[in-house]
């Protein structure tokens, strides 16, 4: 049985590993999603026939009956523009349930008492763990040789790190998911970066003091259980309120770092509570959604020209200030007439979406105008930045839905050389990744980051709805550019009446 | 008013001002045409199609007499007095070289505007005559080389065995340069072209040409007149090494440096043109200033020792005269509507006007050449500084990689020397996942990021493994764990669902055109 289980789990690792490499075409993508399906559904049946005992298999069909009622309705709810949210809630239910294993697993160790030497676990190990520290209350020294203090020692440290990994994820995405939702009065849910006095000197003291638990964990756990499971619950707390100040502390355009950041918590979690309970599986898993994550906040970093840290940090906001003295000149408007007929007269146009796309919804009347224009031979493309919208890859999910086709939705460094060959660019609710301040002034906080270079389009349409700076709090010369007009108003409106004169 | 088109009396010169298209054009603008008899001849346009055109034809006595002529070349003495008192004649002229020319034609209070002399901005393009001429002798180069030149031009593979491509260098990016260059490209030839201004390796390239590149800390050679100026000792030196390295290699040579109202500077030595295979062709479009080639006949074809064949013909555009005819005269049309703005068949050569300033030579008697000097630089103005920030790519502190490694290398000792032995199997797994997660996510695109993260959500929510175990352990039915279990269990099942169903519904939009 046990080693049934055990190839079961190899074979879900490897499933899960194709699902990921499907995923990385279009064309295999869905495959990809169908094998992590499989492989999950073989790694549940497998443990859950470990289980034979009734009152688990009847607990455990509860849970997952309600969980999969909730989750499906999410799934089949949630708005495409909404999907940075879900993703962030999602993250903390991992980082939940990694808590909550972690203490089942302290637990464990010292909870069983001396009579459940029995073991009906896929996982001996454990078994052998909880039999000792069950004797050990009555004799540490009999049993000792049966469990090295050192293999006691790596499992206090795994359960102190699983619980610490799960609880930041866990209020940290909880943060995300208010940011994003941004429906929220608490000032930790503003979108704007929340500044502590000494912000970084708290988060050290946290790490500092999370430490010190541990150590006292350690030596307390198999002496004095009770004071072994206060620093546990102390050092929660503080991992939780950690959680809760690194995300408040990022401002709403870094969000997709986070977002990729907390995934690749989540799965960091998810390994440290695979060694814990000496279960490969696990560990695999967790280790493949870790190295996920984290090059995606890598990636986003790149597209930002910053540096990790500087974005865990926080802190884009202190250099704003500095850079936006200078004249900047007028800008012109453009009507709806002027701008439906600017594109009826051209014969390449190139979209360049933004947050303010997803935030007016307007997706689908841009999609409308895309299909009217290239029903008249004009060609129309999509131009996306790398971090574009609250998650990677947000603006081709949100184009994806209004069905516009994925092979003219092309990257940045797609389309940057195009953009001189191109009569109009129509900037919907882009701001900061069209800014060519990133390249021309090397005092401005963005710079160096990648841009769209669309002033070098023969026109550039700006929907937007007011004057007012981007995320990084940046004036944004392109408005102000000889070729650059503005179309002030909500993007969707604004879309949907040009729409109609065309 | 009449225009007058003479024709030219230059043995071999068969071009003519004005083709019978052209008469239309201006007659639009409410000028009458004399044509002299058979005027069009060699450029294979008949006295007839001219008068269906509506021009006259004339005797060349009444021609002269018009107040307004057009011509290719400028007049010689005897047509120099014809020439009425007031009358103005547009033609080339070049003032620079003949100053005796211009004396002459000031002293009869001729008013002239030379076609030379037309200023290289971009207004002014639709006349530029040079511009035209240089675009056919850059056209006719490479057909008079394929003339020459003993094999084909185009690589093939037949069936009497392979034929390598030709090898062609061009040496000067000018409208000739560029000309030549996409007519060799065309005929399939291997082209590669030099020139010192840098900024025209991307219009080489354009034209299907492979710029070379001088191994040189590069000067730039453009200037604001919108040709190459002369360039530094150390410069041709480098340049004059690539051409004999090129020159061994290559099958035919066409050289297009010229620099104007001087003498075409040498750039293809005698030991160049040694090393050259037999059968080679050179062609000099700089013949008639002297030549860019030391072994250059103006005028011929000179075969040397060693078979290679020097071109040096000046009259290419002469060789082309349909189309040298259509151009100039069209060019002349052009100048006519800047010169008659009313459209009204009167001309006014309005100072005002920097071209026209520029081309006229005399005006009322009064020599007005040189003209002031105007800035009109052919390159688009150098492109805004390059990103200071982009430059400054710190070049990643070597210290920092060092103590990662070492805290890495410490790390791992300090796992081999504590870690029990079960430990190690794990640690194992774990390390090779990582690397495995590595290599896997790279490489997924982009636009699919948002659908890799709901599914590494669903598959994190494998977490849920980590309660069934334990809901297993929980043999003394412990009731604080099972609840904690089942917590887990709900909230990691939301995840493993919700996460597969969204990014299920997610990848189903996704749809190809």
């Amino acid at each position: 049985m046990l080693g049934l289980i055990h190839v079961a789990y190899i074979i879900s690792a490897l499933l899960f590993i194709l699902s990921l490499a499907g995923l990385s075409k279009q064309e295999t993508a869905k495959l990809g999603c169908t094998s992590g399906i499989i492989g999950m559904t073989i790694a549940l049946l497998a443990t859950f026939v470990g289980v034979e005992t009734v009152v688990g298999w009847a607990i455990i069909v509860i849970a997952m009956v309600i969980g999969a009622a909730i989750g499906l309705y999410l799934a089949k709810k949630v708005e495409m523009t909404q999907m940075p949210e879900l993703v962030a809630m999602l993250h903390s239910f991992v980082g939940l349930a990694a808590v909550l294993v972690g203490f089942n697993s302290f637990l464990e160790l010292v909870g069983n008492d001396a009579t459940s030497t029995l073991t009906v676990s896929a996982d001996a190990s454990l078994a052998q763990v909880a039999e000792l520290l069950a004797q050990a209350k009555q004799s540490v020294s009999e049993h000792a040789d049966k469990l090295s203090s050192k293999e006691l020692a790596i499992h206090l440290v795994e359960v102190f790190l699983g619980v610490f990994i799960g609880a930041v994820t866990f209020t940290g995405s909880v943060v995300a998911y208010g940011k994003l939702n941004g429906s929220f009065k608490l000032t930790i849910f503003k979108s704007k970066p929340l500044v502590l006095p000494f912000r970084h000197g708290l988060n050290i003291l946290a790490l500092v003091v999370s430490f010190i638990l541990m150590i006292v964990f350690m030596c307390t756990a198999t002496s004095n259980s009770s004071v072994a499971l206060v620093s546990l619950v102390v050092m929660t707390v503080i991992a939780l309120l950690f959680g809760i100040h690194l995300v408040a502390s990022i401002g709403g355009a870094d969000m997709p770092v986070v977002i990729s950041m907390l995934n690749s918590y989540s799965g960091w979690a998810a390994a440290a509570a695979g060694f814990m309970l000496n279960n490969d599986l696990l560990i695999v898993t967790g280790s493949l959604v870790g190295s996920s994550g984290a090059i995606l906040s890598y990636i986003m970093c790149k597209a930002m020209n910053r540096s990790f840290l500087s974005v865990i940090l926080g802190g884009l906001g202190n250099k704003a200030a500095a850079a936006d003295e200078e004249e900047h000149g007028e800008h012109k408007e453009l009507s709806y007439g002027d701008v439906a007929d600017l594109l009826k007269n051209a014969n390449s146009v190139v979209i360049t979406p933004g947050y303010g796309m997803a935030v007016a919804q307007a997706q689908y009347p841009v999609a409308t105008l895309t299909e009217k224009l290239r029903a008249k031979g004009i060609n129309v493309r999509f131009g996306i930045h790398p971090v574009a919208g609250r998650l990677p890859g947000h603006m081709n999910v949100l184009l994806a839905e209004a069905k516009v086709p994925y092979d003219i939705v092309l990257e940045m460094d797609e389309i940057n050389d195009d953009f001189a060959d191109t009569d109009v660019v129509l900037v919907i609710g882009a701001n900061d990744t069209v800014n060519p301040a990133a390249l021309e002034n090397p005092n401005s906080p963005i710079a160096g980051m990648p841009v769209l270079e669309v002033w070098n389009a023969k026109n550039v349409v700006i929907f937007k709805r007011s004057m007012s700076v981007g995320y990084a709090g940046v004036q944004n010369p392109l408005f102000f550019k000889e070729n650059s007009y503005m179309c002030f108003g909500d993007a969707k409106q604004s879309v949907e009446e040009i729409v109609k004169l065309i | 008013m009449q225009i007058g088109i003479p024709k030219e009396s230059f043995q071999g010169e068969t071009r003519v001002a004005a083709t019978p298209a052209t008469v239309l054009g201006l007659k639009k603008l409410g000028f009458t045409v004399l044509v002299e008899s058979g005027a069009g001849a060699l450029a294979s346009f008949d006295d007839s199609a001219y008068v269906e055109a509506g021009a006259e034809i004339g005797k060349a006595e009444d021609v002269w007499a018009c107040s307004l002529i057009y011509k290719v070349l400028a007049p010689n003495d005897a047509e120099i007095a014809l020439l009425k008192e007031g009358t103005t004649l547009v033609s080339f002229i070049w003032p620079n070289q003949n100053p005796e020319l211009v004396q002459k034609l000031n002293e009869k209070k001729v008013n002239v505007l030379a076609m030379d002399m037309v200023p290289r901005i971009s207004r002014a393009q639709a006349l530029d005559a040079l511009s035209s001429t240089a675009n056919i002798s850059g056209y006719r180069a490479v057909v008079e080389a394929a003339h020459e030149f003993g094999r084909f031009f185009c690589g093939q593979v037949t069936a009497a065995g392979k034929v390598p491509p030709a090898k062609v260098l061009v040496i000067g990016a000018g409208v000739a340069g560029l000309a030549a260059i996409g007519a060799a490209h065309s005929l399939g030839a291997i082209v590669r072209a030099f020139d010192t201004r840098l900024e025209v390796a991307d219009q080489i390239k354009s034209m299907g040409g492979d710029f070379l590149k001088l191994d040189f800390k590069q000067e730039d050679g453009s200037s604001s007149d919108g040709y190459a100026k002369t360039m530094s000792d150390e410069f041709i030196k480098a340049e004059m090494a690539l051409f004999a390295e090129q020159a061994k290699e290559v099958d035919i040579i066409i050289t297009t440096a010229a620099i104007p109202g001087k003498r075409a500077p040498r750039l293809i030595t005698k030991e160049m043109v040694a090393s050259m295979k037999a059968g080679s062709v050179i062609v000099d479009l700089a013949a008639a200033t002297g030549g860019n080639c030391e072994a250059t006949v103006p005028g011929e074809v000179f075969t040397t020792d060693n078979g290679v064949k020097v071109i040096g013909y000046t009259d290419l555009p002469c060789r082309l005269p349909t189309q040298s005819s259509q151009l100039y005269s069209t060019n002349l049309v052009n100048l006519t509507k800047l010169l008659s703005k009313e459209k009204d068949g009167n001309i006014n050569i309005n100072f005002e006007d920097v071209v026209l300033r520029n081309m006229t030579v005399t005006l009322d008697g009064e020599v007005t050449f040189p003209p002031p000097k105007i800035s009109v630089s052919a390159a688009p103005a150098q492109k805004p500084a390059e990103p200071v920030a982009a430059k400054e790519e710190k070049p990643a502190n070597p210290y920092i990689k060092y103590a990662v490694l070492a805290a890495l290398i410490v790390v791992m000792a300090l796992v081999g020397i504590f870690a029990p032995e079960s430990f190690l199997p794990h640690f194992t797994v774990f390390v090779l996942s990582c690397v495995v997660g590595y290599y896997v996510v790279w490489n997924v695109s982009h636009s699919l990021h948002t659908p890799l993260m709901a599914v590494t959500n669903a598959i994190s929510g494998i977490i849920v493994v980590g309660a069934l175990v334990q809901i297993a352990n929980n043999s003394s039915n412990n009731a604080v764990i099972f609840a904690l279990c089942f917590i887990a269990v709900l909230i990691a099942s939301i995840n493993i669902f919700g996460g597969f169903a969204v990014t299920k519904r997610m990848l189903q939009m996704f749809r190809k055109d």
